[in-house]
């Protein structure tokens, strides 16, 4: 059931930002401490279990993949309701300690991506990327276990 | 004259009324002209979603400067429901959606470096942020580590000048630098990606470390690849919650021990 998969991936939201308050609580911090990640664990922990069980369903896994693929849009409302004027109208020191931050992190970036060998990418990655940029469609080539679920 | 009032009158009562709803077709639209615009004048070559995010971005600021509120287009009444939609409650619910998708070998083998790039994603812009600080005149460690803090994240530097008693300004500027980090992450991300190597679940863990801040490496990776959100997101999620542990702790710590 479609529903079943929706209420798995709130059931790992609430579990982890739960966890991830209350982490924060235990550090003393005013703060969520990685709630989300926390509850993402949980979701790929609850489908290698569910998977192994033979009991992950096109319907749960409809449920789950629907927001997955939702991703984006909700991702463009949420640039829709950034707070641009404050940004663009920050000043000098508000451009200089982003916009340096900015580049040493995306120098960092390339430092660590060279650690350790190249991966070749795995047809499970390239699978996610379709479900997550909102095609609807099995992409040419994909392994055929998963796709039959494309369309619930 | 009336009847074109009432019909404009009714479209917004309904837009007011349906509010997510109506913010599931606003963004649909954004995002059937972005592909189209992706498609026709970039030949593919800049993704569609890309082109959705800086239109955002551009509504954004439109929306601010007409309301002069904080939430961009989501402060007109009409188009409320942006702000429901993508908020931290979906926003949050879409990203651990992702993770149905990762492929855990993957993400453990690059585990080492996701702790690395958090460790980096953390100091990194916070010398940089509390450099600058200095050198624009700040000279009490209040007001340097707030700002320090702010480029983190736009959450850390609050909750860090909060925490050490910074004053209103000061959390402003905080504020506005972790939001233009954000935008800037958002909109650069896709620009860079080749040149730094962005494009396996392992480089995407790193960069979401590094760049931390949730809703610039959400947009940032939407914009790029989208196979890589939630390796990304795995990592981002950590940052915020530990640039909150150690802003107002260790940092400012360190910031008083120097400056006195």
């Amino acid at each position: 059931m479609i529903v079943l998969g929706v209420a798995l991936l709130a059931a790992c939201t609430l579990i982890g930002v739960y966890l991830g308050d209350l982490l924060g609580v235990a550090l003393g911090v005013k703060a969520n401490v990685g709630g989300v990640g926390i509850a993402m664990i949980l979701l790929i922990v609850a489908r290698l279990w569910l998977s192994r069980r033979g009991s992950l369903t096109k319907g749960v896994q409809f449920g789950v993949e629907f927001w997955a693929g939702m991703y984006i849009p909700i991702v463009v409302a949420m640039a829709a309701q950034q707070n641009v004027v404050a940004a663009v109208s920050g000043g000098p020191i508000v451009i200089i300690a982003a916009t340096g931050s900015l580049v040493l992190c995306f120098g960092a970036v390339a430092l660590l991506s060279r650690i350790g060998r190249r991966d070749p990418g795995s047809p499970e990655v390239e699978h996610g990327g379709s479900v997550i940029g909102g095609q609807a469609d099995p992409i040419v080539g994909a392994p055929p276990a998963i796709p039959a679920a494309r369309r619930g | 004259m009336k009847f074109g009032h009432d019909v404009w009158h009714g479209i917004e009562h309904v837009f007011v009324e349906q509010s997510l709803v109506a913010a599931f077709a606003v963004v649909g639209a954004l995002i059937l002209v972005s592909n189209l615009a992706a498609k026709r004048f970039t030949k593919g070559r800049v993704h569609g979603s890309a082109i959705a995010i800086v239109l955002g971005l551009a509504l954004a600021y439109l929306g601010g400067l007409y309301t002069g509120g904080k939430k961009g287009i989501a402060d007109i009444p009409a188009l409320a429901g942006i702000g429901l939609m993508g908020g931290a409650m979906l926003r949050d619910f879409a990203i651990v959606a992702t993770a149905f998708e990762v492929d855990v070998t993957e993400a453990r083998r690059a585990g080492l470096i996701g702790v690395l790039a958090l460790a980096l994603g953390t100091i990194i812009p916070f010398l940089v942020g509390t450099l600058t600080a200095v050198a624009f005149g700040y000279h009490d460690a209040v007001s340097i580590t707030t700002i320090g803090a702010g480029a983190i994240t736009y959450i850390v530097g609050p909750v860090t000048g909060a925490a050490i008693g910074a004053d209103s300004t000061v959390m402003a500027l905080s504020i506005a630098t972790g939001v233009t980090k954000a935008v800037m992450v958002m909109v650069g991300t896709p620009l860079v990606a080749k040149l730094i190597g962005l494009d396996n679940p392992r480089s995407a863990m790193a960069y979401g470390g590094l760049m931390g801040t949730v809703s610039g490496v959400a947009g940032g990776l939407a914009a790029t690849d989208p196979k890589l959100v939630p390796y990304g997101a795995l990592t981002a999620t950590f940052h915020t919650g530990i640039g909150c542990l150690v802003g107002p702790s260790i940092f400012y710590l360190t910031v008083r021990a120097l400056v006195g």
